[in-house]
């Protein structure tokens, strides 16, 4: 059988916008993802004091949740996001690369159960908290 | 006492285009992921000019979740301010011109966003509207919606809480 992880890693690296954010994927396996974003002025969302938009913050979020689903080791392929709520604690220091990790703590034939947080520098200072549900697809 | 004579229409579409135009176009953000505004009187309306790195499943392919969820955010965001500023910018209390030289007004602050995914995203241009269900001194929530060619069929919808900016100063006696 083909290593979960590997597909995931394939599949998550192949993404053009994860590509575009210049997205890296730290860690993966067991229903469990790392991603970083690092710093890019392009990304910022407040001009007056350079912090990052919220944006691409819950587009690493969804991306480090997708992954930690294709991740599972009941999941078979795929997945799309149902829904994604996303709590924001604190603005991400300006220069600091955002890393999230997200867990798929449950997962039924058709759902699957998802949190994640990002932290920049100071990884006890959560700056986002996300909590999602995706789909359940078939193989590739 | 007769009423004030209205300004002429070019001088007041001019000021609110522009001030628009500084609010968009000062955040790099919105300018990184492609989107415009519509204007019509003060309703706007997002445009998410659809290209090939906005692609989140290249096999459909479909627009990544987060790219939707970013448009929701940013029509919520721009639509707030523009609502919060809008007095200001017709009594010209808004300094246009200096919010074109980047001097621009505080923006409100998300504290947490909620999408709903309803359809995939198709690669294909995208546009959103935001409904300001309340906004107050210190919070505002928005719900916002968006579409691709058929305004009935939504496929994704979202709900923001925010902080709003406060002015620098608060009168207190």
């Amino acid at each position: 059988m083909v290593d979960k992880s590997v597909m995931a890693r394939q599949f998550i690296e192949a993404i053009p916008h994860a590509k575009a954010l210049g997205l890296k994927l730290k860690d993966i396996g067991d229903g469990m993802a790392v991603i970083a974003m690092p710093y890019d002025e392009k990304l910022i969302g407040d001009p007056k004091t350079g912090v990052i938009h919220g944006g691409a913050v819950s587009t690493v979020m969804d991306t480090c949740c997708g992954a930690a689903v294709m991740s599972h080791k009941d999941a078979p392929g795929g997945t799309a996001t149902i829904d994604l709520r996303i709590d924001y604690m604190r603005a991400a220091t300006p220069g600091q690369t955002i890393v999230t990790t997200a867990t798929c703590y449950h997962i039924t034939r058709n759902v699957a159960f998802v949190r994640a947080v990002a932290v920049d520098d100071d990884a006890d200072n959560p700056v986002a908290t996300a909590a999602g549900s995706f789909t359940v697809e078939a193989m590739f | 006492m007769s009423r004030k004579r209205p300004e002429p229409m070019q001088v007041v579409k001019q000021r609110r285009d522009a001030a628009l135009r500084a609010l968009v176009q000062g955040v790099p953000y919105i300018q990184f992921l492609g989107i415009e505004f519509d204007r019509r009187g003060d309703e706007l309306t997002g445009l998410l000019n659809f290209n090939e790195t906005q692609i989140g499943n290249p096999f459909l392919p479909a627009i990544h979740g987060g790219v939707t969820a970013a448009f929701l955010e940013v029509t919520s965001i721009i639509s707030l301010s523009w609502a919060y500023l809008w007095p200001d910018i017709e009594n010209g209390a808004i300094d246009v011109e200096a919010m074109a030289r980047g001097e621009m007004p505080g923006l409100p602050k998300t504290i947490g966003f909620t999408v709903d995914y309803l359809r995939s995203g198709l690669p294909r241009d995208a546009y959103a509207r935001a409904i300001i269900s309340r906004s107050g001194r210190r919070y505002a929530t928005v719900r916002v919606e968006a579409w691709q060619d058929n305004h009935t069929r939504l496929f994704a919808q979202a709900v923001g809480r925010f902080r709003m900016p406060q002015p620098a100063r608060e009168p207190r006696d």
